[in-house]
């Protein structure tokens, strides 16, 4: 049974057409790999995914439902990392931890996921004086504090280093070992095995924005007056 | 309601962990409120009766420099992006915002505002009821404030924005909440004043933290 | 599927078939309006031939409410039924809005000189008027203060609907804040009532001025339609030679 899935999906940023007509199905224990240069669309796709931005057509669909539907059930199963951190420079980390498993409504097993990322002799740090790395490792820590089925990862490689990225690799395989579903969109190969790769790209369309479909004619008009 | 509670702790242990930050605005607001003697001159009678307005006036403008950090800094790091798909409704993370920036700058506002009124020689028969209308005032100006940080968000120059936005729609508590100070002083009800005052925070209570939640799915899509 | 998202080609047709009417119109019920406004019309008694401000300046007030309302509702039909000509339409009313509220401000100002005996009164209604300009500035600020256009857009219509929810709360407390503050040292001379005489220049005014708006806003969106279109056009472009390069 598909547990994740979009039907017609189109994104429009700024009148411009970035995607049309993409489709996509997930089961529990799949990976989906999303590729794509640079502005194919792989951040806007997963924010439609998660819900951040609504697609200009089409409908997402988590366990039967479409998820503006059910948007609190579909918010508290996924987790979302960004390409933005969503760390707080103020807090420490634990603190930072804290606060999105309060803001989740949900009891997190904080120092397993400290572990997890190598982040453990850190807590107490003020955030501002992690490294770039350290601070996508608690965005990530942020991910495994708490269980959800359905992971989102927008470049979630970008700034770690090779050990971290194989702590990554393992999470995810652990995730799915568990009835878990990933989508991640990178571009270097993030080798998980035997996910589906997808390359959005050819989803684009030529020429395609809001307001030059169909306006064409009319401004051939407009000369005549 | 965890979440809610969590954001407005949050905010306020950042508030005070950059307090310099924080406290910048009520600095703002002694210090302009303090010009106006130097404006029009330290007469005791004049000031008295300019009390009020000055308290109202600066007030809000004091407020106007603490709104575009509101949700900027989330806005930025992305942590605005999770308040949009946390299993909580949008309008009410906003209401834990802006209930957080009351606490952080109306209230301190609030307990400065006194001590103004005896530099300005305000009568201590309006004290009273000058608290009162600021408690109610400033609350619905963080409402309001709110709404428009929200929509100013990623634009370019939000904070001079903000204020043509909010300042126009901010008039009716200047009217009422002046109102009531001056009526007080003068010795008249002030029943009329903080009835309005408090039927202006309910309406902006319905509406703004909607308004907010509106404007922040806009400024993250 | 797209075509819900983008169908400027109906309001086109329907707009280039409108316009020469209402261009039409407007010049006939202003020059109308204005003959009986300057020539076939007495002075008053009491204002003498100041009262003839009136035939520019109570129309101006009409249009500058008019328009608002015309864009807190094409606002809410943007928002709710995410049309885009909406937005292109409140967008183009509101400068047009905006010259309206200050013609009537500027008129007034005339009008309380030799009335009042001086240029500005806090009168309750100049007040709102000039509040309500302070809402137009904002409106169109904030619409054009964002780099994607179309955040601009959807911002300034929640500003819109939010203004327009409370102008008639500023109204109210505005009118209540002048019945306290009532300025002493002036007489209060209001505008005259209205005396058949006056009626005809002034309703021909109103729905001359009303055409006008309308001929103004068509030309303006249709322009704001080909502009977006030129820029369509060049990200497209834009866009092709990145995919190909």
């Amino acid at each position: 049974m598909d547990v994740f899935s979009g039907e017609e999906l189109t994104c429009i940023r700024s009148d411009r057409i970035v995607f049309a007509g993409f489709n996509f199905s997930v089961k529990a224990g799949d990976a989906l790999v999303l590729s794509g240069p640079n502005g194919s669309g792989k951040s806007s796709l997963l924010r439609l995914m998660a819900g951040i931005s609504r697609p200009a057509a089409g409908q997402i669909t988590w366990r039967g439902k479409s998820i503006t539907e059910d948007p609190e059930r579909f918010f508290s199963d996924m987790h979302y990392v960004g390409h933005r951190d969503a760390v707080k420079q103020a807090l420490s980390v634990r603190e930072n931890l804290i606060f999105h498993s309060a803001l989740r409504s949900v009891t997190s097993n904080i120092d397993n996921a400290l572990d997890l990322t190598g982040l453990a002799a850190l807590a107490d740090v003020p955030a501002r004086m992690l490294s770039a790395g350290q601070t996508r490792r608690l965005a990530l820590a942020r991910m495994l504090s708490s269980p959800a089925p359905l992971w989102l990862l927008d470049e979630p490689t970008v700034a770690l280093d090779t050990v971290s990225v194989e702590r990554l690799r393992a999470a995810i395989a652990s995730h799915r070992k568990g009835g878990g579903i990933v989508i991640a969109s990178t571009n270097v190969p993030l080798n998980i095995e035997d996910g589906v790769s997808v390359d959005i790209s050819t989803f684009a369309r030529e020429n395609a924005t809001l307001w030059s479909n169909g306006i064409a004619d009319e401004l051939g008009t407009e000369k005549r007056i | 309601m965890t979440a809610f509670f969590a954001l407005i702790k949050r905010d306020i242990r950042i508030a005070l962990r950059q307090l310099s930050d924080t406290l910048i605005v009520i600095v703002f607001f002694v210090i302009s409120a303090s010009l106006f003697p130097f404006g029009v001159g330290a007469e005791p009678n004049l000031l008295a009766r300019m009390a009020p307005g000055v308290l109202w006036v600066t007030a809000l403008l004091s407020a106007m420099l603490s709104f575009d950090r509101l949700f900027q800094n989330d806005f930025e790091d992305g942590t605005l992006e999770l308040l949009v798909i946390a299993p909580q409704p949008l309008w009410l993370s906003a209401l834990a915002k802006i209930a957080a920036h009351w606490i952080t700058t109306g209230f301190p506002v609030l307990l400065v505002a006194p001590l103004i009124g005896i530099m300005l020689n305000l009568k201590p028969e309006g004290l009273a009821v000058l608290l009162a209308a600021m408690a109610l005032g400033t609350s619905i100006i963080s409402l309001i404030g709110a709404l428009g940080a929200a929509l100013t968000l990623g634009s370019r120059r939000s904070g001079v924005l903000l204020s043509l936005l909010i300042l126009p729609l901010a008039v009716p508590v200047l009217i009422f909440g002046s109102g009531a100070v001056e009526a007080s002083i003068g010795g008249y009800p002030v029943s009329q004043q903080l009835l309005m005052l408090s039927g202006l925070l309910l309406a902006c209570l319905v509406l703004c933290p909607w308004g907010c939640a509106a404007a922040l799915r806009i400024a993250n899509e | 599927m797209l075509q819900k998202y983008a169908n400027p080609k109906r309001f086109l047709t329907l707009a280039n078939s409108v316009l020469p009417w209402t261009t039409c119109a407007t010049v006939i019920l202003i020059v109308a309006g204005l003959y009986f406004a300057f020539a076939a019309s007495p002075p008053d008694y009491q204002q003498g031939q100041t009262v003839r401000i009136m035939y520019v300046h109570v129309p101006s007030a009409w249009m500058a409410m008019f328009a608002y309302a015309f864009i807190v509702v094409a606002s809410a039909v943007g928002l709710i039924w995410k049309h885009p000509v909406a937005h292109v339409g409140a967008l183009a009313a509101a400068p047009i809005g905006a010259c309206f509220t200050l013609i009537c401000l500027a008129t007034g100002s005339l009008w309380g000189k030799p009335m009042w005996g001086t240029w500005w009164v806090w009168d309750a209604r100049l007040t709102s008027v000039l509040i309500l300009f302070f809402l137009y500035l904002g409106f169109i600020a904030l619409a054009n203060a964002f780099d994607d256009s179309s955040r601009g857009e959807k911002a300034s219509a929640i500003l819109a609907l939010i203004g327009g929810i409370n102008l008639p709360i500023i109204k109210f407390s505005v009118d209540w804040w002048n019945t306290l503050h009532q300025p002493a040292s002036v007489s209060k001379i209001d505008m005259p009532s209205i005396h058949s005489s006056m009626l005809t220049p002034l309703l021909l005014m109103g729905i001359g001025f009303t055409a006008l708006f309308v001929t103004l806003v068509i030309i303006r969106v249709r322009a704001e339609l080909a502009s977006r279109r030129i820029n369509a056009l060049r990200a497209a472009k834009i866009h092709a030679e990145v995919a190909g390069g």
